[in-house]
């Protein structure tokens, strides 16, 4: 960094498998995604050489058909890592990765030259970013100097390492690594409309090559990663996969004496390309052509899907993506009642039916933020930049150290609570009582929850009863249909069938049991429809003070319970 | 921070309750979860702030807090566990019905239980280990057969309905039932137990119940068969069918092959049904739990009967007992009084013989006292009065009597000695009536 003394242009980029993209915050303090001079908000993370010339995004993926074997793609998982621990199957169409010097590299023809060159995946990580930089820097008008990276949450500090000085061999200084997922809700929570509040968010990054979902809880604005699950047999390309397939076989239906095209590369290529485009034509309108000249043996082909042909043929698919997203919530304990949201970030999810599917499979009081379910919803593909982009405008004036210092592990490990506190209400019996809710579990210590309860109708002499709880699903069997045999045995199985998918499903809610008494207080002679403040502050080392007065009195009750 | 109106109200405070300053500390906050506040956004700024501004904390803490936090990173890490049979890594992906897709992916020890994670785990190991790109890129030749076999295998095992029939026909995780020579004592139970459980993977209602051991109890002995005999099955066999042809030429053979498979499915399935029955059929012909129920439960029908009969039998016996101590002590007393009687008989005899010998002896006396005549030589008319009268006394006195005349009379020669006995004799029983005075001549 030569000029030290003149201010940081930060900005964020989300480096995804298939597609990258830029984010820069407006002097307004909102998040908006740089298109590059092609006009791409979602840039192919694809680069391909011709003769010497270099190509990036669209243009590059382009090339995918013809210059398969110069053309890099889908490599930022290979960041950091050894040949042995790499998956190849997603540069089957492009240039293969290789062993070389204990790093990973591409065998390609980079400059005008004939020879190939070994071109290592530092270098060309180093190029790709360069490229992004160097759009953001003609959009903004003036160079930028450092940013935010997104990486999904499971990337190691190798491979952190890796590509930070990658970046810096760009010129880029990277300020801070986020995860995808958080990056996603702090999109969502950096709206102006935005209300912070406590509750579980489920953020479903559904990608081109894979699919990552996390179970966030979020805290007053604080963000803890409950689970995590990674997968690589769900996502946008397997959907790509179900289009080729099927176009492949009308093409072959159409034309019986031709080559099937997925057989020979090229034509793969152009069914891959076209499929993809197909589907993103089908996330937006209900039906959509494929077109591509000289699909096999010179032969062209068209042909129209619609969406609900789409949605049969990739059914398989889209279960699998709720199956993982309730496959998360599982591992972080909790159940469906108790996610408030799912944020589903990604390319993969603006297709209707994962998000449509997901709500299904998910009670009402969940809300799917997705295009399909949500008219407020934001860009899936938008998200994880955005995230990077505020979280780039908020460290920008720090100093490298400090950002380092903050980020480091003795401030993040936190203790969080186990059990939710709260109050009972209704009744001091805890039978009958009602719990309600101050502090939940999973927050962060230390912490400070007011809320203001109503008293009985005349006044009088109240009871704060300060407690843990621990929520508990209750099932409610539906009440049993009378089923009517006789009609029944004169159609023997498929009405039986039927009728076992009609039946009701059961009722779900959640409800609080508590556990403990944390302490109890009192206070006295409230007046006529009187209302009591109740403040719970919990301290670091988990002790407690409380703190109960009637709203608009004098004095209160205060006491501390001491921690552990 | 959250400040909003609940509708329900407070509880009213109860009379009894006190406390000082109207405030008590009853119990403390669980224990906590340490966790990593991902470091993003505003507030986490504010949270670092105030945070590092209190920091005090060493270079050891640092690593303790790092080690501290809890695990939500899955350890991809694991090495693949099972070691790859080379013959298995020569398949031909074409024969993908006969491989054994568990083994493939490496698998073969979870088999039905592996859960869909793991298959994708193993999956991504697997494809990490045997992508063709790789061989290719380490100078091998294109050879991507097995990395095929691996393919076929995690779609399959990825597909729930594809997985559910894979699992119905998938024999390695079946458990042969022992012979009734295998499955002895204790034995039974292991073995049986171990072809239930992997029975149980095909049941449509889990958790199904277990054979249990030596110790159950009869409930449950009954509610495990009862279950499988009602055993209700998810198994199906579309995995063994022929291949359909997938065009449109031949629709007659696409139909009846179709027919083929279906009838050959429910045949099958049939078969299988019959199967597990006579499975469950022979195990409980062997189990001895069953045999000793029914003896239990028979013994405790027949209880009360026996105790009739017990009872029955004590008295029985106790009569003949009695009535043998009654023939006992009857024979002892029948021999008794024949004892008593040939006693009395020798006494009497030996009486008689005393008698007849103080008879005797008195007679001799008379004799002796020269019949009483004094010195005289008795005349024979003298002689007979006497001995008359002799006898007469001698018919007159008992035999004590006679036994004390005898005793008398024993060793007296003189005859005026013998006649003054025979006078006070006769006086005496003149005196006791016996005779009359002068009854006897001779003598008075």
């Amino acid at each position: 960094m030569s000029e030290e003394e003149s201010p940081r242009v930060a900005i964020g980029i989300s480096f995804g498998n298939s597609y990258s993209s830029i984010a820069h915050t407006t002097p307004e303090g909102k998040a908006e995604v740089i298109a590059n001079e092609e006009g791409d908000r979602q840039i192919p993370s694809i680069l391909s050489y011709v003769e010497g010339e270099e190509f990036q995004g669209t243009q590059a993926k382009a090339q995918l058909v013809r210059n398969s074997k110069n053309t890099v793609a889908y490599f930022r998982d290979f960041i950091g890592q050894n040949f042995k621990s790499i998956d190849p199957t997603p540069c089957h169409q492009s240039a293969h990765p290789i062993e070389h010097e204990n790093t990973i590299a591409f065998k390609i023809k980079d400059t005008e030259a004939e020879e190939e060159n070994i071109v290592s995946i530092s270098e060309i990580t180093t190029r790709h970013i360069k490229k992004l930089v160097a759009s953001a820097s003609d959009f903004l008008g003036k160079p930028v100097t450092a940013a935010v990276v997104t990486v999904p949450t499971n990337f190691s500090d190798v491979q952190k390492h890796a590509l930070k000085q990658a970046a810096e061999a760009a010129g880029v200084e990277i300020l801070q690594f986020i995860a995808e997922p958080v990056a996603a809700v702090l999109a969502y929570d950096a709206r102006s409309t935005a209300e912070i509040k406590d509750k579980v968010i489920v953020v479903a990054d559904l990608g081109g090559t894979r699919s990552d979902v996390a179970v966030i809880a979020s805290r007053g604005g604080m963000y803890s990663i409950l689970a995590t699950a990674h997968d690589y047999d769900f996502s946008g390309s397997h959907l790509d996969t179900v289009l080729v397939d099927h176009f492949a076989k009308e093409f072959l239906k159409k034309h019986k004496s031709a080559s099937d095209p997925r057989l020979n590369a090229r034509s793969l290529a152009k069914l891959k390309l076209e499929s993809e485009a197909v589907k993103k034509a089908l996330s937006l309108g209900a039906s959509a052509n494929f077109s591509v000249e000289s699909l096999s043996d010179g032969l062209d082909f068209t042909a129209t899907v619609n969406r609900s042909r789409y949605d049969l043929l990739a059914s398989k698919v889209f279960a699998g993506f709720t199956r993982l997203v309730l496959g998360a919530v599982g591992k972080a304990d909790l159940d469906p009642l108790d996610i408030a949201e799912i944020v589903l970030a990604g390319g993969t999810s603006h297709t209707p039916k994962i998000a449509t599917a997901l709500q299904n499979a998910f009670p009402e009081s969940t809300s799917v933020l997705a295009p399909a379910t949500s008219v407020t919803a934001l860009n899936p593909s938008e998200l994880a930049a955005r995230g990077a982009a505020i979280q780039a405008s908020l460290v920008a004036e720090f100093e490298t150290e400090d950002v380092e210092q903050s980020t480091h592990p003795v401030v993040t490990v936190t203790p969080h609570l186990a059990t939710a506190i709260g109050v009972l209400c209704l009744s001091s019996n805890e039978s009958q009582a009602r719990f309600s809710l101050l502090v939940d579990r999973a927050t962060p210590v230390p912490v400070r929850r007011t809320k203001v309860f109503p008293t009985p109708r005349e006044g009088g002499d109240v009871l704060v009863r300060l407690v843990e709880a621990v929520a508990e699903i209750k099932i409610t069997a539906p009440a049993p249909r009378t089923k009517n045999r006789d009609e029944q045995d004169v159609d023997g199985e498929e009405e039986s069938e039927s009728e076992e998918s009609e039946e009701e499903e059961e009722h779900r809610e959640l409800v609080w049991r508590p556990t403990k008494t944390i302490a109890e207080a009192a206070v006295r002679g409230v007046k006529k429809g009187g209302r009591v403040e109740v403040q719970v502050n919990v301290g670091a080392g988990l002790e407690c003070s409380l703190l109960v007065r009637e709203v608009g009195g004098k004095g209160g009750v205060r006491g501390e319970v001491r921690g552990r | 921070m959250a400040t909003g109106v609940k509708e329900l109200p407070l509880p009213v405070l109860p009379d009894s309750w006190t406390a000082e300053k109207d405030f008590k500390a009853i119990g403390t906050l669980s224990d906590p979860v340490q966790r990593n506040i991902e470091p993003v956004g505003p507030h986490f700024l504010a949270h670092a702030r105030r945070k590092r501004h209190k920091r005090t904390f060493s270079e050891d803490d640092r690593i303790q807090a790092q080690e501290n936090v809890k695990k939500v990173e899955d350890d991809d890490s694991g090495e693949i566990s099972e070691p790859e049979d080379p013959l298995m890594l020569q398949r031909d992906a074409k024969d993908w019905k006969g491989q054994d897709h568990y083994a493939v992916l490496g698998l073969s020890k979870y088999r039905h239980r592996a859960t869909e994670d793991q298959i994708k785990r193993a999956h991504r190991k697997k494809v990490l280990r045997h992508h063709p790109d790789k061989k290719a890129a380490a100078g091998n030749t294109e050879d991507d057969s097995f990395f095929k076999c691996i393919q076929k295998a995690t779609e399959i095992l990825l597909d729930p309905v594809k997985r559910r029939q894979f699992d119905s026909v998938d024999e390695a995780a079946d458990v042969d039932p022992p012979s009734k020579k295998q499955a002895k004592g204790k034995d039974f139970y292991k073995l049986w137990g171990n072809v239930f459980k992997s029975e149980a993977r095909f049941s449509k209602i889990q958790p199904v119940p277990q054979l249990g051991n030596d110790k159950s109890t009869k409930e449950e002995v009954e509610h495990f068969y009862n279950f499988w005999y009602n055993f209700d099955s998810w198994r199906t066999f579309e995995y063994q069918d022929e291949d359909v042809p997938d065009d449109n030429e031949s629709r007659d053979q696409k139909r009846h092959i179709e027919r083929k498979n279906a009838n050959a499915r429910k045949k099958k399935k049939v078969e299988d049904n019959a199967r597990l029955r006579k499975l469950v059929d022979d195990c409980l012909a062997s189990d001895e739990r069953i045999k000793r129920f029914r003896q239990e439960e028979h013994a405790q029908k027949n209880k009360k009967r026996f105790e009739r009969e017990a009872e029955a039998k004590r008295q029985a016996e106790e009569a003949a007992k009695a009535k043998e101590e009654e023939a006992r002590l009857k024979a002892e007393k029948d021999a008794a009084d024949k004892a008593e009687k040939a006693e009395s008989k020798k006494a009497k005899e030996a009486a008689k013989n005393a008698a007849k010998k103080n008879k005797r002896v008195i007679r001799g006396a008379a004799k002796d006292g020269n019949y009483f005549c004094g010195t005289e030589t008795a005349s024979p008319a003298q002689i007979d009065s006497a001995l008359n009268d002799v006898d007469a006394i001698i018919a007159k006195l008992d035999v004590d009597e006679l036994a004390a005349l005898t005793g008398k009379l024993n060793g007296k020669k003189d005859v005026a000695d013998i006649k003054e006995i025979f006078t006070t004799e006769v006086k005496r029983l003149v005196d006791a009536g016996k005779f009359k005075d002068g009854e006897l001549k001779s003598l008075s």
